[in-house]
């Protein structure tokens, strides 16, 4: 009895809030401006969306909590298997690129650097800038937490999956790395494209083992000579594709894609 | 007869009151115990992923340790574990390195086709490959092939998961859990944090309760206890903002986010618990002991620390002891300003990494039920054991007090 209650109500409330997106704290602000846009543009549609992380949302997708996870890093084969033995797929779908940026202290002397010096860096075999043309300075490297899909992105791209220093030091987010940066004169870090302001320096980067020297902006990211960007996806079971496809179609239409550029990431 | 059924029925909401909260508490210590239990019973490579080698390769077994040095490039030759001299060829089975092996058109002609192939190519690269170490899908190895070897999958260990000295949850395939430099960080933090409050605690107490006037207590006490109620998250912001530069500017540091920028932050956030708990207890010395020891003629202050403070004694380390908890237990803060590396702590002047700091920031990846997670849960119950014995030892301190009271 109380088990029939509770799916009926369970039910009810589904069809009321319609959806809900949980997951990467990176996709949080566009997904929460789609959302807004699209119950706008469809009175009657309730979208609902809440962060935690990318493991966060796609947890919740495996228990079945969450319609779509909003994930800023690919899912883990692990993390597929599980829902499969719930009896659905996962269907992916990309929806917005985001570039990293490199940045440094903006008093370092220091604007271009190789993918193979950054590996250096923030695998701890370089720690001095002296070492990379700059001043004699200890280098302090800045990650993100290992909860944020941009920790894995950038150890994957930037540092060929090999791992950090033990002892880097980690900041919760990218407010605070962009905090730490600006008031360390030895620092360097990662952060999305849209964090990018004058208290830090960009660095250009190099995957040609410095033939060439890409500065990170909107324009080098979309035009693909910036090397470090990655996908925004959305996941979702395919159960529920009829329930999540018009949400995802406007955020794939011209109008949800102007969002997407608005808030400083890059169009599909 | 009306009274007596109300006041019957509140007696009983009291007790369910008591029943219900004890059995929260109760069963939230259950399941911390519970999620973490599994961790020493999880495998140390990624679950559905198993180490495979070539058949050549005398190898069975590598330690979760060698395997990370092996995939960071610092162990290159197999001569180096084994006897075995091939240099080492690396693979993990994501889709992507077998590009580095094979062209497209050697895998097949459409995507499918490729998708199809991968996994019968992975097998025919390690069986031909001699220095191979691969880390590929377990459920592409069910049958017996050849020229493939599949290593021996050890157990998380408990003895490198209480003393190891690396803390590298998410390195692929072989994450470390060694939780030494986090327990250390905690217990150093806490230690600088006790070290700065103590003497400035029981300072305010005594002028407090002994030497302020009224009129000054009467604004002060309410000002301390405010400061207990400001968040802890303002604190951490104000020292990112403020106290880090400072640090780092004043002693030269390379970076301010340090253990002792933590300490001094815990320090003050502690303070208001222990000059509250140490000034009761200075306060309920009774009357006649004060007015006997004046009247033997000992001055004012030579009765506060002959005979107000030995009397209060119990009471003021209770008072230190509950500060100390409140500082362990401190995350937001910790998260902030500790700069977060999971380094085994030699200097106060460099960033370390405590307990409540990790859970909190690792928590929302860690996939769910994995061994990273349970790893987490783990890391809860050793905190709530520290954090268990600071109250167990306030109890039985403070206990002491009472029975000198009578």
């Amino acid at each position: 009895m109380k088990k029939i209650l509770l799916t009926t109500i369970l039910s009810v409330a589904s069809i009321l809030t319609a959806q809900t997106i949980t997951g990467s704290d990176t996709v949080l602000p566009l997904s929460q401006q789609e959302a807004e846009a699209y119950m706008k543009a469809n009175k009657g549609a309730k979208v609902t969306v809440t962060g935690g992380g990318s493991g966060v949302g796609i947890s919740a997708l495996i228990d079945g909590t969450t319609d779509i996870a909003q994930s800023s890093r690919k899912i883990k084969f692990d993390e597929k298997k599980k829902v499969q033995d719930k009896g659905s797929t996962v269907k992916e779908v990309i929806i917005a690129f985001d570039a990293l940026a490199v940045v440094v202290n903006p008093k370092n002397k220091v604007t271009n650097l190789t993918r193979e010096q950054l590996e250096g860096i923030f695998t701890g075999k370089i720690t001095n800038w002296k070492e990379v043309g700059g001043d004699d300075l200890k280098i302090v490297a800045y990650s993100r937490e290992t909860s944020s899909g941009t920790y894995e992105f950038f150890k994957e791209e930037v540092l060929k999956k090999k791992d950090y220093m033990a002892g880097i030091q980690s900041m919760p987010a990218t407010g605070t790395i962009v905090q730490s940066i600006s008031q360390t004169p030895g620092a360097i870090g990662y952060i999305g494209l849209a964090y990018l302001d004058k208290k830090v320096k960009a660095i250009h980067v190099s995957y040609d083992e410095g033939k060439t020297f890409v500065e990170p902006s909107v324009k080098t990211a979309k035009d693909e000579t910036y090397p470090i960007v990655r996908p925004l996806i959305y996941y979702y079971a395919d159960k529920s594709e009829s329930i999540v496809k018009p949400f995802i179609d406007y955020v794939l239409s011209p109008a949800g894609q102007k969002i997407v550029s608005d808030i400083g990431f890059i169009t599909k | 007869m009306i009274r007596r059924f109300i006041e019957k029925s509140v007696e009983k909401i009291f007790a369910a009151c008591g029943m219900i909260t004890t059995i929260t508490i109760l069963l939230i210590i259950i399941f911390l115990f519970k999620e973490g239990f599994g961790l020493f019973n999880s495998p140390e490579v990624e679950k559905g992923y198993a180490l495979c080698v070539n058949a050549a390769n005398p190898i069975d077994y590598i330690s979760s340790p060698d395997v990370k040095k092996i995939y960071n490039s610092v162990i290159t030759n197999w001569s180096e574990l084994t006897e075995y001299d091939e240099k080492i060829v690396l693979f993990r089975d994501d889709n992507k390195d077998i590009f580095d092996f094979y062209k497209e058109e050697e895998l097949g002609d459409s995507f499918e086709e490729i998708e199809a192939n991968i996994p019968k190519k992975v097998l025919e690269l390690i069986a031909n490959t001699p220095g191979m170490l691969a880390f590929v899908h377990e459920e592409n190895l069910q049958k017996n092939i050849e020229g493939v070897k599949v290593l021996d999958k050890g157990m998380v260990n408990p003895n490198d998961f209480f003393f190891g000295r690396e803390w590298i949850p998410t390195s692929t395939p072989a994450p470390q859990f060694g939780i030494l430099p986090l327990i250390l960080g905690t217990l150093w933090v806490s230690l600088v944090a006790i070290l700065i409050a103590t003497p400035l605690g029981i300072g305010v107490a005594i002028y407090l309760s002994e030497l302020a006037q009224s009129k000054v207590r009467d604004i002060l006490k309410p000002a301390i206890e405010l400061l207990a109620g400001i968040p802890s998250v303002v604190y951490g912001f104000f020292g990112l903002v403020v106290l880090v530069p400072m640090v780092q500017k004043t002693l030269g540091l390379p970076v301010g986010e340090t253990a002792f920028t933590a300490s001094v932050i815990l320090a003050i956030m502690a303070l208001p618990t222990i000059i509250t708990v140490a000034e009761d207890a200075i306060r309920s010395a009774p009357r006649s002991m004060r007015e006997a020891s004046l009247a033997l003629g000992a001055t004012h202050w030579q009765t506060i620390y002959k005979v107000v403070i030995p009397y209060a004694a119990s009471g003021i380390s209770a008072a230190v002891v509950l500060g100390i908890g409140r500082a362990i237990g401190e995350t937001m803060v910790a998260l902030m300003v500790t700069g977060n590396a999971a380094v085994i702590p030699t200097t106060l002047f460099a960033p370390v990494r405590t307990i409540p700091a990790t859970i909190a920031a690792e928590l929302g990846e860690a996939p769910g039920g994995g061994v990273h997670y349970q790893a987490l849960f783990v890391l809860g119950c050793v905190l709530f054991l520290i954090t268990l014995v600071i109250s167990i030892t306030a109890e039985l301190i403070s206990k002491r007090q009472h029975n000198k009271g009578l």
